[in-house]
Formats: C-alpha cells, sequence, structure tokens
C-alpha cells in the first residue's frame, strides 16, 4: 500500500506545473478562440480563410508533433536569425502550444455559442443605433459566454489531459514525474496509476462542478 | 417625416415588394394591415436596414438612409418586436440604459433618471430590478417599449407586437401604444388589431402581394373597402 501512496505523492508534484500550464493556455486559447471566431462571422474572405486553415491544421495533426514544433523546430528556425536562441524555459512553449491547440477547439465553441444568441437580440442591439462591434460586445457575447461555459469547463478537462504529451519536450508535469520516479524505481504499476489518480482529482471535480452548472441553467431555462 | 420612394425588396426570386411609396407625416400614425407573406412586416424592417432594400430609397427628415449614416439614423427611430427581444442577461433597468449610455454617451444617471420616467409611463416601476424573464409577455413588450423611448426617438416602429402575446395581455400593450400615439409621436405601426388601427390610427393601408392596394383612413378602409381584396381579407379577420 505504501509504495501506491508514494507513486500518487510523486505524481502530485507534477500538479502545479499541470495546472499552471493548463490555466495560462486555456487563457490563451479562449482569447484566441475568440478572435479566430469573429475572424469567422466577418464579411472579410481573407481573415475567413485563415481562421479556417488554422483551425483546420491544428485539428488535424496531433498535439505532440505541435509540442516537438514548437519546442525543439521554431528555435531551429529562430537560429538562423539569431545562432544564440533557445527558449529560456521549456514550459514557455509548452504553454503556447496547448493555448494556440486550445484555440482552435474555442473558436468552434465560442462560434457556436455566439450563433446560439437568438437572431432578434442583435437586431434589437443594432435597431437602438449599436454598431456591429458594440453590440457583439454589450449584446451578443455575453450571452454566448453564458451558453458555451460547460463547453468551455469541457474542453479545460481534455487540455489538462493533453498536457500529459508535455512531458516529452521537457516539461515536468503529472505523467513525467511518475515515468522519472518509475525509471528509478521500476514500479510501473503504483507510478502509473499515481499519475491516474492525480489526473482524476484535478478533472472529477471540474466535470461536477461543470454539471452542476448545466443543471442550474436548465432550471433556470425551465422556470422562464 | 419619413418618405419611401419606389421601395422593391426581392429574397433570391421571390418578389416581397413590389414598388411601395408612401410619406409618413410628423405625428401621423401609419397602420399597416394586410395577410401574411403581404410584404407589410418587410417594410417595416426596410425602414430601419434590417433588410437591405433591393430598390428603391427611403428618406427620414429629407435625410437619405444609407449604410454610411445608419447607425446615427437609426437612433431617431424606435424599433418594437413582436417577440419583445429584450436583453436577458440585464435588468429592466439596464436594457433601458445601454442604448443611451453607449450609443448616445448620456450618464448613467441621467441614463436612469429617464428610464425611470419611461418605466413609470409604462406602469412596470416596481420591475425595474427584475430580470425579463421573470415578467410577463405584456410586461416584457411594455418594457422593449420603454426601451425604444429611451433612446428618446422621433419615430416609432411596431412589427406586430401584439401577436405573440396571450390574449389577456394584449390590452395592455395597445393601451401604452395609444398614450403614445395620443402624445403626439409618429408611429408606423405593422398589426391584425383592426380595432386598434380604427381606433387610434390616422392612416390605414392594407397590403397584399408586395403591393398597397388600398390606403385611407381607417374608416375608409377598414368599414368601407372598395377593393375585393380588402373585403375578402377584412371579412376574414372581422368575425
Amino acid at each position: 500500500m505504501e509504495i501506491y501512496i508514494k507513486g500518487f505523492l510523486i505524481a502530485c508534484k507534477g500538479i502545479p506545473t499541470t495546472v499552471w500550464v493548463s490555466l495560462l493556455a486555456i487563457i490563451i486559447g479562449a482569447a484566441l478562440g475568440l478572435l479566430l471566431a469573429l475572424f469567422r462571422q466577418t464579411n472579410n474572405k481573407i481573415l475567413q480563410v485563415i481562421a479556417k486553415i488554422y483551425v483546420d491544421v491544428v485539428r488535424g495533426t496531433p498535439m505532440l508533433a505541435q509540442a516537438l514544433i514548437m519546442a525543439y523546430g521554431i528555435p531551429q528556425l529562430l537560429q538562423i536569425a539569431n545562432p544564440a536562441f533557445k527558449w529560456p524555459n521549456m514550459v514557455i512553449p509548452a504553454i503556447m502550444v496547448c493555448g494556440f491547440n486550445s484555440a482552435a477547439y474555442m473558436s468552434e465553441v465560442i462560434r457556436s455559442g455566439i450563433q446560439a444568441v437568438d437572431k432578434g437580440q442583435m437586431e434589437a442591439a443594432r435597431s437602438l443605433g449599436m454598431s456591429h462591434g458594440m453590440a457583439m460586445r454589450l449584446i451578443i457575447i455575453p450571452q454566448a459566454i453564458r451558453i458555451i461555459l460547460p463547453a468551455f469547463g469541457n474542453e479545460f478537462v481534455t487540455l489538462i489531459k493533453e498536457t500529459s504529451v508535455l512531458g516529452y519536450v521537457g516539461v515536468v508535469e503529472i505523467l513525467r514525474q511518475g515515468q522519472l520516479w518509475n525509471a528509478s524505481a521500476f514500479q510501473p504499476f503504483p507510478a502509473y496509476i499515481g499519475v491516474a489518480l492525480a489526473y482524476m482529482i484535478l478533472t472529477i471535480p471540474l466535470s461536477k462542478f461543470i454539471n452542476g452548472y448545466e443543471r442550474k441553467m436548465a432550471k433556470k431555462e425551465a422556470a422562464a | 417625416m419619413i418618405e419611401i420612394k419606389n421601395l422593391n425588396k426581392s429574397f433570391g426570386s421571390l418578389k416581397v415588394l413590389k414598388g411601395i411609396n408612401q410619406n409618413v407625416k410628423e405625428g401621423e400614425v401609419l397602420c399597416i394591415v394586410g395577410p401574411s407573406g403581404s410584404g407589410k412586416s418587410t417594410m417595416l424592417r426596410c425602414i430601419n436596414r434590417l433588410e437591405e432594400p433591393t430598390e428603391g430609397d427611403i428618406y427620414i427628415d429629407g435625410e437619405l438612409i444609407t449604410q454610411d449614416n445608419l447607425d446615427k439614423i437609426r437612433t431617431k427611430m424606435g424599433t418594437v418586436f413582436q417577440s419583445f427581444n429584450l436583453f436577458p442577461h440585464m435588468t429592466v433597468l439596464a436594457n433601458l440604459t445601454v442604448g443611451p449610455t453607449n450609443v448616445k454617451g448620456i450618464s448613467k444617471e441621467d441614463a436612469e433618471k429617464t428610464a425611470m420616467e419611461l418605466l413609470k409611463r409604462v406602469g412596470l416601476t416596481e420591475k425595474a430590478l427584475e430580470f425579463p424573464r421573470n415578467l410577463s409577455g405584456g410586461q416584457q413588450q411594455r418594457v422593449a417599449i420603454a426601451r425604444a423611448l429611451a433612446m428618446n426617438p422621433e419615430v416609432m416602429l411596431f412589427d406586430e407586437p401584439t401577436s405573440a402575446l396571450d390574449p389577456e395581455m394584449v390590452g395592455e400593450v395597445l393601451d401604452v401604444m395609444k398614450d403614445l400615439a395620443n402624445s403626439g409621436m409618429t408611429m408606423v405601426v405593422v398589426t391584425h388589431e383592426m380595432g386598434f388601427a380604427k381606433e387610434v390610427g390616422d392612416r390605414v393601408i392594407f397590403m397584399d402581394e408586395g403591393v398597397v392596394v388600398e390606403e385611407g383612413t381607417p374608416d375608409e378602409v377598414l368599414n368601407h373597402p372598395k377593393m375585393d381584396r380588402t373585403k375578402d381579407f377584412l371579412s376574414k379577420v372581422l368575425v
């Protein structure tokens, strides 16, 4: 039993890194995702195409490949201009790649949220003399956020699990902690069960919270 | 005040409006009646450019409405929709102040003061801090009228304002509209309420298949129609 507790505690040492990377990445993902979603909504064909290509490329490639490109590929490219370039800390490309990856998925979530807001809301806002941008900011996006909050939470859960690939690019997060311990202690079962448990104490409460929020919103809807 | 010149609107190959010419004078209450699909709502939506006319010009106070002056022109026109379209994430009070503060740059205090006066006028002072979902349909529509009035418009456009209401709530909304008409507001009202058109309208136009079939005083059009299409329509609605 003791060996399992040890495995779990070792995996838990990776929780702060996993949480920080996920948190910063989801913020980048939400901001960039909103931008991409707005690009898709504009009448500007070039912006539309840029957003579409971005989403297709990111969703069509594994995050591990993206992480390797960001962590090792990009420095090689940048060294052409500046031979001394290297990432000061491998957590930086890790956060970036998770954020950029998440943005593609978030943009789809945000886009569907914006589309789910009743068309009459934009008409009412424009009829008051609001510009399209002002109507989006004051009327449409605040309502879209409420609609997408559960999907946003689910995306966060997915992202937390996805960060497990970051061990391959030099970030010592939950999974990597378990791997490193196993490499010296040869305890694969306790090590990886510990890793799984460490993820679960992050993801399961979060999922429960999202479900609770969804139920609350459904009740509110039913009462209206 | 509003001049509509040769207004045409098509959706794809479907011609919804075929050469509408109308003038609405200051202080006039124009009621537009007609069967579903006659183009009456489309005409109203062309006035505030929620629909882009295929052809024709619309002037307000002699100024041609274009894409460039649209936001400014819209502040002169209050619009009330069939489905209320209140902003559900804002209180009643915030629904009334969001336009004046953000579009017109009026201070929050002044906007709230005006908003409370308007809520008093529509009889909903005590609902100021409620959210729209806690209001009945009739109350929501009265708030929607107050929201449009908060922009201090020169003309009010009503797009079937009572069609989505339970019958017992129609009266309270029509009362607010009558009060507004009596105060001298210029109004264009698309409606199925013949009683309202007769009592409050200065002029009635009957539309069918994208054209104005008949127009005149409410008495002329609704009590003594000349055209067969008008007679036919009225015999169906005035049971």
